[in-house]
């Protein structure tokens, strides 16, 4: 059905393509918002690793129990860890003007961020810090330079070192080429570790429009029952017609 | 029929207030030319559109906040926390958008057709000031969720003002309210959003719809229908406005719908061009993005404005391309309406208009680069030249005869 109704919409409404801001190579995300247990595994990795600097202060802890199947105990045993009842909103306890002083800047709110950025984005942004030691973190970012926030998911990950080379288009122009290598290896494997990640940015386009998948199933009834009524309408319009000549 | 309408209480109704004189009038009585075909479905889309614009818009007035501090997670919060109010905010949202598709090609009709011609110069004007407002109305509008396009297209738009010699400053700051975009601001444009412009637009849609019933419709053939009538003293080429046309109107609706549901239920963002990726980020006056486009619908005029190197006269530029459409009526020289019945020179005069729209429209969104700013200027003359060709082209168009009844049905 989705499928149909995406080409019909192609055929009416031109190609629209969206230019990437920066130039750097995005990996696909391929994120799977269905798949309930990544969006679990994604929330644990996001209460464990960001929420105790960025604050989700349009999210509901309830909310997120409720879409992703996490019983209410559950997730104030396990998910929340500032106390506070399973109603409140996801805010985090970090004073801001302490957070300017360390980071420079304060950590965004995540409500938002994967409608704000996009899943590639994030899930490149994630995965792309190496180790530099000119910043005051400690590591850089590929996608993001000079970027105020440490790598959180270190332990996960390990460390890596860029590796610069030079490569020839094929018009003759030379270009530099970053690629990132592994010096030491984390607690997971690169393939669990860009699972999880994948993971995390499943959560992060859950929360940013927790309504997305009761959006989408309702509108399949509403365009089924419109197409129905179109065909009402269709012969009543023919036989109010029949004597216009 | 008329003397039985006297009793009960459409009877008591009618001695206090025109209620069936003005249903037939308007509906039940106003001949419509039989031979309307696809693009005289926008003119009843557009009028649906505003009316689900201040339905939804009313319902999102009593949950948004308009603060600068509380603005954008009141949004959200609508489009969480209050019941069934994504879909409404997604509607409204849409609906914007979709408000312009539909007048563009409303307005295009009556390019196709010569819809603006004597004795119809009224209506086009009074569409012309209803345009006006509705772009008024989205630019002020699409500040209230106070994201960072939100803000910085507000700032970019009203500097513009300051663009004016000698009052310029001045009045860029009595538009802000302040120096910069700020709280005064989007409460200014708050109230203007939902009471002043509005109560505008609808007191204009009605006057434009009396004109309209005043000298009836045009058709695609341009054929004047009330030339020739039927000893009932109606329209031969005529037909009720009801039933005929609210049946047909209605299947318009529908398809109409489906299109409006697609984008609603499973692309509300429109891969950023009916909400911009970077307007999910809260407005933040300090951080400046590196690409600010107005949206789709506004890029266009953008395009000219950016294409003229001088900033003053890059303003009376894009100014003149709004301005210039008012003067249609009496730019076209020719005495033929309907594009079925005028020259080639016409169709190819169109056709570059509709090109050279279409790439501004794109040209606009895009950021500058030195092809691109060529492009523009190439497109900009483009679309002036139109209004030239207008004026001149006719005295040479090989125009074939109208005929006296209207054709096909």
């Amino acid at each position: 059905m989705k499928k149909h109704i995406f080409l019909l919409l192609l055929t009416i409404i031109p190609v629209l393509s969206l230019a990437a801001e920066e130039g750097v190579h995005l990996d696909k995300a391929n994120i799977d918002p269905d798949n309930q247990q990544s969006l679990q595994r994604g929330a644990r990795l996001f209460v464990n690793y960001c929420l105790s600097c960025h604050s989700a202060g349009l999210m509901r802890y309830e909310r997120m129990g409720k879409d992703l199947g996490i019983d209410e105990k559950l997730v104030s045993e396990n998910l929340m860890f500032t106390g506070g009842r399973v109603g409140d909103l996801m805010v985090v306890a970090t004073n801001p003007e302490d957070a300017k002083e360390w980071f420079g800047t304060v950590p965004p709110d995540l409500s938002v961020i994967a409608r704000a950025r996009g899943v590639d984005w994030l899930y490149t942004y994630l995965r792309s810090f190496y180790l530099d030691p000119s910043r005051v973190t400690g590591v850089n970012n590929l996608v993001f330079p000079d970027v105020g926030m440490p790598d959180v998911l270190w332990e996960l990950q390990g460390w890596q070192k860029p590796v610069i080379t030079t490569e020839k288009d094929p018009d003759g122009t030379e270009h530099k080429v970053i690629n990132l290598e592994l010096v030491t290896p984390g607690l997971l494997s690169p393939q669990e570790f860009d699972r999880s990640v994948r993971d995390l940015v499943n959560f992060l386009d859950y929360m940013a429009e927790p309504g997305k998948h009761d959006r989408q199933a309702l509108g399949v009834k509403v365009i089924l029952f419109l197409l129905v009524f179109l065909v009402v309408a269709y012969l009543m319009k023919k036989e109010f017609w029949k004597d216009v000549h | 029929m008329a003397e039985k309408w006297k009793t009960g209480l459409l009877g008591w109704i009618d001695a206090r207030f025109p209620l069936s004189s003005m249903w037939n009038d308007h509906l039940a009585e106003y001949y419509a030319p039989k031979n309307f075909n696809f693009w005289y479905y926008f003119g009843s889309l557009a009028l649906m559109v505003l009316v689900m614009q201040i339905i939804t818009g009313i319902w999102l007035t009593m949950n948004y906040k308009p603060d600068a501090a509380l603005a954008f997670n009141s949004v959200e919060y609508i489009m969480r926390d209050v019941n069934w109010g994504w879909l409404i905010r997604y509607m409204h949202s849409t609906g914007a958008s979709f408000f312009f598709i539909t007048v563009y090609l409303h307005m295009f009709r009556a390019l196709l057709y010569g819809s603006y011609k004597k004795p119809r110069e009224l209506i086009w004007i009074f569409g012309m000031i209803i345009y006006v407002c509705l772009m008024a109305e989205a630019f002020m509008g699409y500040l209230l969720p106070w994201g960072q396009m939100s803000y910085w297209g507000a700032q970019v738009i009203i500097s513009l003002f300051g663009a004016i010699p000698g009052i310029g400053d001045a009045l860029a700051l009595w538009i802000r309210g302040d120096y910069v975009v700020s709280d005064v601001t989007l409460n200014r444009f708050f109230a203007f959003h939902v009471i002043a412009v509005p109560i505008v637009l609808l007191a204009l849609v009605v006057m434009h719809i009396l004109a309209l019933h005043e000298v009836g419709s045009n058709n695609p053939d341009g054929v004047e229908i009330k030339k020739v009538k039927g000893p009932d003293g109606h329209p031969l080429d005529g037909i009720p406005f009801h039933p005929y046309y609210t049946v047909k109107d209605i299947v318009g609706v529908i398809v109409f719908l489906i299109f409006f549901c697609i984008v609603v239920f499973f692309m509300p963002e429109m891969g950023g061009y009916f909400l911009e990726h970077n307007n999910f980020v809260p407005a933040d006056p300090l951080k400046t993005p590196t690409h600010i486009a107005p949206l789709w619908y506004f890029t266009p005029f953008y395009a000219i404005l950016r294409a003229v190197p001088d900033k003053f006269l890059g303003v009376v530029a894009m100014g003149a391309a709004i301005v210039l459409l008012f003067f249609l009526p009496w730019l076209d020289r020719s005495p033929v309406k309907s594009i079925r019945y005028r020259g080639l020179s016409y169709k190819v005069t169109l056709a570059v208009f509709v090109i050279s729209v279409l790439a501004l429209g794109y040209l606009g969104g895009e950021p500058p680069s030195p092809l691109y700013t060529s492009l523009s200027r190439l497109f900009s003359i483009l679309y002036f030249a139109f209004f030239g060709a207008l004026l001149i082209l006719p005295i040479f168009e090989k125009t074939k005869p109208v005929p006296d009844r209207v054709t096909s049905k």
